[in-house]
């Protein structure tokens, strides 16, 4: 009788870690000393030997994994829902219970070896022997499990000579679970189904000719690896501890949100006041700009402050170029000779209305690179600019009495009163889908090619 | 009874000498044919130089990776400690969303923070029926006017939505990415205009939506990719996919070479997501562990795994400080970590099948898990117990 769940065709074995895992839990749960406690139950008027019930078997796994029973019971379940421990009661429904419900484990690896053990003690050590040895390597790959497969032949002896009542019940047992597992009825959940398919690409089962070329280019990759600048590990884990600590009081599923986060009360105020376009950000929204120079960027209301800041500097044409750069490189490729000549002539060529000051250097090579335009000849340009106003203006702008002005200004939300009937019903309604929305003028922020410093 | 495995004989006339012999498949230059043995074993010396052999070079290949494994490092979780750990969280489904008449394979959400879009068997998704019969990926566009998907039909099409009950939207489809295999998954870059596909062919590309045109190809996985995502960085171009042959690989996105790789799992990559620095990202895999690769030290620093924890993680996502990585698995449970602590925090119930997408909300108020069970689940945070009593959880 073959236990266990058939892997599904198109999936090896090999491929299904899961299974492999949990055959290895039912194997230590029928460990003879350390395993779950076998004992005969009693169903009715019928006592089956080598069972365990529900609830010993939620015990002992919330025992070996040191977790809730909670935890424990689907794991069980999951156990039971794909063959490996059937129910003795109610066969019919693949479930465990956290009770005296009587189950028994299916012995996975059993077909052959049960086979031969069966035909082993029948002819008592005839077995021929290319069969002898199958058994003894059988013996040795399961030994732990030896015992069990010789109970099981025993016991399918026996059931074949006088067909007892509780055997006739075990085996029945089996062959529902067996089904059950295999031939889920329609409606039941499958938990052999695998998704499409996956290493039907042909690079998957192909052994790649290991040919010189092969190699060549690995030791190139790896030579590569070792010359690349690494940061040393210490700092970079520590940087993971200044970020989550920085952070923290600004994720919501960790420290909440002020008035209340809109998901569970039901309230949008929350969304109200961040909206993405707001007169009045609120505290820990301008906090964020401090964090880092993309915070600041990617934030419209933050992006817009900077630019007047800029303004002030007489600065504002990076800040704008940098944007028509962001358009080139994100653009549609059919836009991409048009787009790049408007940059040039608003920011590059000599005497441009809003001329950049870039390196020589960059600048002859980027004007050179202008000749065969695409998406990323304006990079090197605008990589200078970025960093030049990371490195220059936005500390500056950070000092600024503008920027602690906004700091002051911004305020925090005061937490929602509770309600005093919870269970008030709050008709929802639906948020209007930005595909109805009026379409902005240019996509995304950047309007840098739109002429004025403003944020549309 | 011991599985077999069987190799396929193929017989016919060989690529190179065009004798009849037994075939075996060689790559040249990405491209494959058929070759007998004799042909592949010539084949495989092709290139040597005066010095070297096949064994030679392989053991200097072998000695340099050696020499890059070796570097002693810590792992996240050790300098973690005197971090305060995190108190225990209690998270409710807020939302069940039961629209889908089938499984739910993938979701993603809008800009504006509330709306979703989702893809199964079955795309139902603003009434548009797929010609297919698996929509593995979908996407929301920034703008938040138009969605894009695919699955086994090879492709990724956009929809531009619209709310004019009078449009067909399936006539508005356009037909972006074509792949030679099934689609796995799909992101639009910072814009509307560009999209970035990962497909079971093995390789990833990007694509210009308007005229459909190949920017840019990624090959170097030896397997079908199953997941990618871009890189939050404020200057370069990059992005991460992972695949079924274990390793998760970044890419240069202007030059479309593969700058880092990782191979620590030990089974398919099925999901990848950056953690919010940029700095790092997380992967989920079938091998039933989630790991932490960092990009400047090159190498994996936690690894968020459970005895307990059987079957594959299918789909990974941060919390937007990163301190909390979220997992959805097979075994139809999530499970909640603690990043820096390397520890489980918490575990979900609910789905009653496996749970195949899991997104945060793009301002982290919540977070949306889709699953096989037809049903979409938009959890939150309602309560968190400060640390007095620490539970012995792993």
């Amino acid at each position: 009788m073959a236990a266990g769940p058939a892997p599904p065709p198109g999936r090896l074995r090999a491929q299904m870690p899961h299974l492999r895992k949990m055959e290895r839990v039912v194997v230590s749960m029928q460990d003879p000393d350390q395993g779950v406690k076998m004992r005969s139950q009693r169903l009715l008027v019928t006592v089956i030997p080598h069972a365990v019930t529900g609830s010993d078997v939620v015990q002992w796994l919330a025992q070996k994994f040191c977790v809730s029973e909670e935890e424990a019971l689907h794991l069980g379940a999951v156990l039971v829902q794909h063959g490996y421990i059937y129910p003795l009661r109610d066969p019919r429904s693949l479930m465990l219970r956290p009770d005296e419900t009587p189950y028994r484990f299916q012995v996975r690896l059993g077909g052959a070896a049960i086979y031969l053990a069966k035909k082993n003690i029948r002819k008592r050590g005839t077995l021929v022997d290319y069969e002898k040895d199958c058994y003894d390597r059988l013996h040795k790959k399961i030994n732990h499990a030896w015992d069990l497969v010789l109970m099981q032949a025993r016991e399918q002896l026996r059931a074949a000579k006088q067909r007892r009542k509780g055997d006739r019940l075990v085996i029945a047992c089996q062959e529902q679970t067996y089904w059950l597992v295999n031939r889920p009825p329609p409606r039941a959940p499958n938990v052999l189904e695998q998704g499409p398919g996956r290493g039907s690409c042909a690079a998957s089962r192909v052994l790649m000719t290991k040919s010189a070329d092969f190699y060549k280019r690995e030791i190139e990759y790896f030579r590569k690896a070792l010359g690349r600048t690494r940061v040393k590990s210490s700092i970079c884990l520590e940087a993971y501890l200044s970020f989550c600590g920085q952070r923290g009081p600004h994720d919501p599923l960790v420290s909440g949100c002020l008035p209340s986060n809109p998901w569970i009360s039901d309230d949008d105020a929350y969304w109200v006041m961040n909206a993405p376009t707001v007169a009045a950000p609120t505290k820990l929204r301008v906090e964020r700009w401090g964090f880092s120079f993309r915070e600041l960027l990617e934030d419209p209301v933050g992006r817009a402050h900077f630019m007047d800041f800029l303004g002030k500097e007489f600065s504002g044409e990076n800040l704008s170029f940098w944007e028509a750069c962001e358009e080139l490189r994100y653009g549609a490729q059919a836009q991409v000779p048009t787009l790049v000549d408007a940059v040039y002539e608003q920011f590059l060529a000599p005497g441009a209305a809003r001329w950049v000051n870039i390196d020589s250097r960059t600048m002859e090579q980027t004007l050179e690179g202008l000749h065969q335009p695409h998406r990323y000849v304006l990079d090197d340009a605008q990589l200078h600019i970025y960093m030049l106003m990371k490195k220059d203006s936005y500390p500056r702008f950070l000092k600024s009495d503008m920027y602690k002005g906004l700091l002051a200004e911004a305020g925090i939300p005061l937490e929602t009163k509770r309600r005093v009937f919870p269970f008030m019903w709050r008709p929802r309604h639906s948020s209007p889908s930005p595909a109805l929305l009026p379409t902005p003028v240019e996509p995304t922020a950047a309007c840098g090619l739109g002429g004025g410093d403003g944020v549309a | 009874m011991c599985d077999q495995t069987f190799l396929v004989n193929v017989f016919g006339s060989c690529d190179k000498c065009f004798k009849q012999r037994a075939l075996r498949p060689v790559f040249k230059k990405s491209q494959q044919l058929s070759y007998c043995s004799t042909c592949a074993e010539i084949m495989a010396t092709e290139g040597l130089h005066e010095n070297e052999t096949l064994a030679s070079l392989k053991s200097e290949a072998e000695k340099v990776q050696k020499k890059k494994a070796k570097r002693h490092c810590f792992v996240l979780h050790q300098v973690a400690e005197r971090v305060e750990a995190l108190g225990q969280f209690v998270m409710k489904t807020r939302r069940t969303l039961k629209g889908h008449g089938n499984k739910v394979l993938c979701m993603d959400w809008c800009k504006d923070k509330r709306r979703i879009v989702s893809s199964s068997q079955v795309c139902h998704e603003h009434a548009v029926t797929m010609p297919c019969t698996w929509v593995m990926a979908c996407a929301y566009a920034p703008s938040g006017c138009a969605i894009a998907c695919g699955g086994l039909d090879n492709k990724c099409s956009v929809y531009p939505l619209t709310f004019d009950k009078n449009e067909n939207m399936a006539a508005k489809k356009k037909s972006v990415a074509m792949h030679t295999n099934y689609l796995s998954a799909c992101s639009f870059t910072n814009s509307d205009m560009q999209i970035l596909t990962a497909s079971g062919d093995g390789t990833c590309a990007l694509w210009d939506v308007e005229s459909g045109q190949l920017l840019q190809s990624f090959h170097g996985h030896g397997a079908d990719v199953l997941c990618l995502d871009l890189a939050p960085s404020e200057t370069g171009n990059t992005f991460v996919s992972g695949g079924c042959d274990k390793k998760a690989m970044v890419w240069d996105m202007r030059s479309g070479q593969c700058v880092q790789a990782f191979e620590t799992h030990e089974s398919d990559i099925n999901s990848v997501r950056y953690y919010p620095s940029g700095d790092a990202f997380a992967s989920g895999s079938d091998d039933a562990t989630c790991r932490l690769y960092d990009l400047r030290a090159d190498r994996e620093v936690a690894i968020y795994s459970k005895e307990s924890i059987i079957f594959g993680a299918s789909s990974v996502d941060f919390s937007l400080s990163g301190r909390l990585l979220f997992a959805g698995y097979n075994d139809y449970t999530i499970n909640v970590w603690d990043v820096l602590k390397g520890s489980r925090v918490s575990i979900l119930f609910g789905h009653e099948n496996r749970v195949s997408t899991l997104r945060v909300s793009p301002d982290g108020t919540a977070f949306c898990s889709g699953s096989w069970d037809h049903t979409l689940r938009v959890r939150g945070m309602v309560f968190c117990f400060p640390v007095c009593e620490r539970r012995e959880d792993g």
